[in-house]
């Protein structure tokens, strides 16, 4: 068969790293290939190059056995490539069809020639797998994704790069996904299928490239590998697990929310309703859902950052319904936000201050009203040598580090404040398998000495394995618990999306 | 290392946007038909006397107070436009309360000092409470507070607050502080170092906007308060995730900031004016605003760039004297403005994508990207 994509020796430098160092790949037409590595692998920036976003120091890019050379994403849309984000780019209010046809419209004259545009949208996706004229916004996750696939095919695209299509979606979604990446296969469309999930890519892929610290290290065969072995070649080390043994769950309840519930902007409809839960000391409570189903409420009633409009909060049998946020954390409630960037960091403010961040009214942050600069550098360090936070020192303007080193300050300056209840929403997002072992580890040994955590992910795995009870959230309420001993990803899943009611 | 890197790049640009500045005012005034070698000449040669340097300390006062009650807002990310209402009307009332009190010498000082503080504090804070209980932006607010302050200064001064002018006098204005209320000069510290400023007298103020300028930098950068406010500006969710209360923070900003501004209008009234007039210095706020730009919200930063408008201000004096139109210092301060904000603008991109490197290139190979 003849190659779709090939890269040989592709090195970018930067200035005292090499992200690739002579990569080499290989992409056979009409074939679903893998690309696999750790966070920092140099994933993201081969994709880049590929997708014409930054020009290489070296090597070749052959596609379709003709060298290239791109300079902007429009090149690589021309030379048939496209590719969907991790993230969506989708005008919400506007409908599939005009999402899909957006900066493409085909024309007639003047106008927009919109029968033809759903006419070719049809012959890309399939009769009936997307509704043209849905809003976006009513949309779920999935079917978002197949409007940004459609999205790239209708602009002709014959090659075909998925970054991590699988990290926003529900085991049952992904099998979806699944399903219409082997039709577009049939069709001969070329697939790079960019992942850390193995499973996953065992299942789907027709050949896989593994790259660690920017080269390649070995290119498999799915039906010939473990994924044991498959995970080995990544980390070049042995496996962490996420599984936690022996139960340290108390009978003391630490906190606690009784039926609460809060109101829309416009106060006509409960965004969670009626949530009761306990949490004890020395308990990981998992909380399952599909993102946006009350989660980010549910924590900011917990932290007091949107007024409970029914039930109350207890912590340690008082009532803190009304008590401040800032009240709430001197009393022991720590908070790993989940967006990082929009809750967590001061971009453009060192180290310190960042760890500082929600504990400036406590040593050894400051003192008073005067911010102790050698007790919170001190405490930085520490955070930093512990959780091995990759950076020169605790002076460094945190938008410099990675997002999974940032990741694991705020991780780590929550364990070392040594709080009593910890709200842990994707703890380990966009941390690589090492570190993430390390987050987990932290959090058993801070379990064992009786934190009580609520913890909050979008990794199944990490879920059943941490935690010591799981409750699904759907739709802002809880609608199951279930032992992590006995229920497996495929069950959760499906309790995930509803479908086990 | 980056504390230099940053230091550096905001001196070199700061330098090249005024000499681009001075290029392009002298291609306007050779435009009109003035030399530039010629203006530029004279306003150097007068600007370095001793009484043009004093005098220029002097312009510069007021505005490093302005400039720092701006900063504060915007340390925040809120845009204190009302420095000019809020010192304008805390000078008045400071002045008609200074003439109406009798206190000892330094009591005196402070008393007027202190009610100029809490007229400027209340004044701005109205327009924080404003913010936080009913929602109004504070560019509105302050900038229409500015339009009440002006007019209710002058219902006031000439209704309850001017003194009976003997027959002929027609200034209206507020009557005049005793000897115990006014700040004495510095001049005799200058001539103990040789120097003689001739007829200007070196304001007293000069001494605080120092102290002040120092506690400036502490409030912001050692205090919880000022790593609060850098937070809340820095990010608005971050700050409220991590249990800073954004409401309390935006009054109790406008209260500082106001507080700063009204120790605007001291040093021209406690130093040289000893009263209210309609003629007292206006607009002060409104350059402080330029002057809290360019100097990057700095305390070292703003304190240049009030010594350079005072100076242009001072130097440009001459101009008028020799036929030249001394407006050319506006235009001259306008460019130097824009240029110094574009050329922050392209540093910081510059400065932050040094610093990714730098991180990147102290770590080991691959450990970088991805996020």
């Amino acid at each position: 068969m003849s190659l779709a994509i090939e890269l040989v020796g592709i090195t970018k430098r930067y200035p005292g790293v090499i992200a690739n160092d002579r990569i080499n790949l290989a992409v056979r037409e009409g074939e679903i290939h893998a690309v696999v590595g750790e966070n920092g692998a140099g994933k993201s920036t081969l994709m880049k190059i590929l997708y014409g976003m930054i020009p290489p120091d070296e090597g070749e890019i052959r596609i379709r056995g003709e060298a290239t050379t791109m300079s902007s994403a429009r090149d690589a849309i021309e030379a048939g490539i496209g590719m969907v984000h991790q993230h969506f780019m989708l005008a919400e209010q506007m409908t599939v069809l005009e999402n899909v046809i957006l900066g493409a419209e085909p024309r007639q004259g003047l106008k927009i020639n919109f029968e033809e545009a759903r006419r070719r949208i049809v012959e890309i996706s399939g009769e009936g797998a997307l509704d043209a004229d849905q809003m976006v916004e009513e949309l779920s996750v999935g079917e978002k994704q197949r409007v940004e696939i459609a999205k790239v095919l209708f602009r002709g695209a014959q090659i075909l790069i998925l970054d991590e299509p699988t990290a926003v979606l529900v085991p049952q979604e992904v099998e979806e996904l699944f399903v219409s990446l082997r039709e577009l296969r049939k069709r001969g469309v070329t697939i790079i299928f960019i992942s850390h999930k193995l499973d996953e890519v065992l299942e789907i892929a027709d050949s896989i490239t593994v790259i660690r610290a920017g080269r390649t290290v070995a290119t498999a065969d799915p039906r010939q590998i473990s994924t044991r072995e498959l995970a080995e070649l990544m980390v070049g080390a042995e496996l962490p697990t996420a599984e936690t043994r022996q139960s340290t769950v108390t009978d003391q309840v630490l906190l606690q929310a009784e039926g609460v519930g809060t109101l829309s902007e416009d106060g006509d409809r409960w965004v969670i309703e009626d949530i009761s839960l306990r949490i004890h000391r020395g308990q990981v409570l998992g909380i399952a859902g599909v993102e946006g189903n009350g989660q980010r409420e549910l924590v900011d009633i917990l932290m007091g950052l949107r007024p409970a409009d029914s039930g109350r909060v207890l912590l340690g049998g008082e009532d803190i319904t009304g008590m401040s946020t800032l009240r709430r954390r001197e009393a022991g409630i720590g908070l790993i936000p989940a967006d990082r960037h929009g809750r967590g960091l001061l971009l453009v403010s060192p180290l310190w201050e960042n760890a500082m961040l929600g504990y400036q009214s406590q040593p050894p942050f400051t003192r008073g009203w005067l911010v102790d600069g050698v007790g919170a550098r001190r405490r930085t360090e520490d955070v930093v040598d512990q959780f091995d936070v990759r950076t020169p020192g605790v002076e460094v303007k945190i938008h410099a580090l990675s997002g999974g080193n940032q990741q694991k300050l705020l991780v780590g300056k929550e364990m070392l404040a040594t709080p009593q209840v910890l709200l842990a929403s994707h703890p380990t997002r966009g941390i690589d398998v090492g570190a993430q072992a390390a987050v987990w580890e932290s959090i058993r040994a801070a379990r064992a000495e009786g934190l009580g955590v609520l913890l909050i992910s979008a990794d199944l795995d990490e879920l059943i394995g941490l935690s010591d009870t799981l409750m699904v959230i759907l739709r802002g309420r809880l609608v199951a618990t279930l032992d992590p001993g006995q229920v497996t990803p495929a069950e959760l899943g499906s309790y995930m999306t509803g479908a086990s009611q | 290392m980056r504390a230099n890197r940053r230091l550096v790049y905001a001196v070199v640009s700061s330098g090249l946007a005024i000499v681009f500045a001075l290029l392009v005012s002298a291609v306007i005034l050779a435009v009109s038909g003035n030399n530039p070698f010629e203006a530029y000449g004279q306003m150097f040669e007068y600007g370095v006397r001793v009484d043009s340097l004093a005098s220029a300390v002097n312009r510069a006062v007021p505005l490093y107070f302005s400039a720092m009650a701006v900063a504060l807002g915007f340390k925040m990310g809120l845009f204190n436009i009302g420095v000019e209402g809020q010192y304008r009307i805390a000078v008045l009332i400071a002045a008609a309360v200074g003439a109406a009190i009798a206190l000892p010498g330094p009591l005196h000082v402070l008393a007027i000092i202190l009610t100029a503080m809490a007229v400027g504090a209340a004044w701005s804070g109205f327009a924080g409470y404003l913010k936080v209980k009913r929602g109004v932006h504070e560019v509105i607010s302050t900038i229409m507070l500015n339009y009440v302050a002006t007019g209710m200064g002058a219902f006031l001064l000439a209704n309850w607050l001017r003194q009976e002018n003997p027959p002929g006098d027609l200034v209206i204005k507020t009557p005049e502080i005793p000897e115990s209320g006014r700040l004495p000069s510095l001049n005799q510290v200058l001539e103990w170092v040789g120097l003689d400023p001739g007829r200007v007298n070196l304001y007293g103020m000069a001494v605080l906007a120092v102290v002040a300028g120092f506690g400036f930098h502490v409030l912001i950068n050692h205090t919880r308060f000022g790593f609060e406010l850098r937070a809340s500006g820095a990010s608005a969710g971050a700050a409220r995730t991590a249990g800073i209360d954004p409401g309390r923070m935006v009054v109790l900003t406008m209260v500082i900031s106001g507080a700063i501004a009204g120790l605007v209008g001291m040093a021209h009234l406690l130093g040289f004016f000893h009263r209210y007039t309609i003629d007292f210095p206006t607009m002060l706020g409104f350059t402080g605003i330029a002057v809290a730009l360019l100097g990057r919200n700095h305390p070292a930063g703003m304190a240049a760039g009030a010594l350079l408008f005072g100076w242009f201000d001072r130097a440009t004096q001459i101009l008028d004297l020799r036929g030249i139109p001394k407006e050319i210092v506006f235009i001259l301060q306008g460019v130097i403005l824009l240029s110094v904000v574009v050329a922050y603008a392209v540093v910081e991109v510059r400065i932050r994508a040094a610093e990714s490197r730098a991180v990147t290139g102290a770590l080991r190979p691959g450990a970088e990207e991805e996020s």
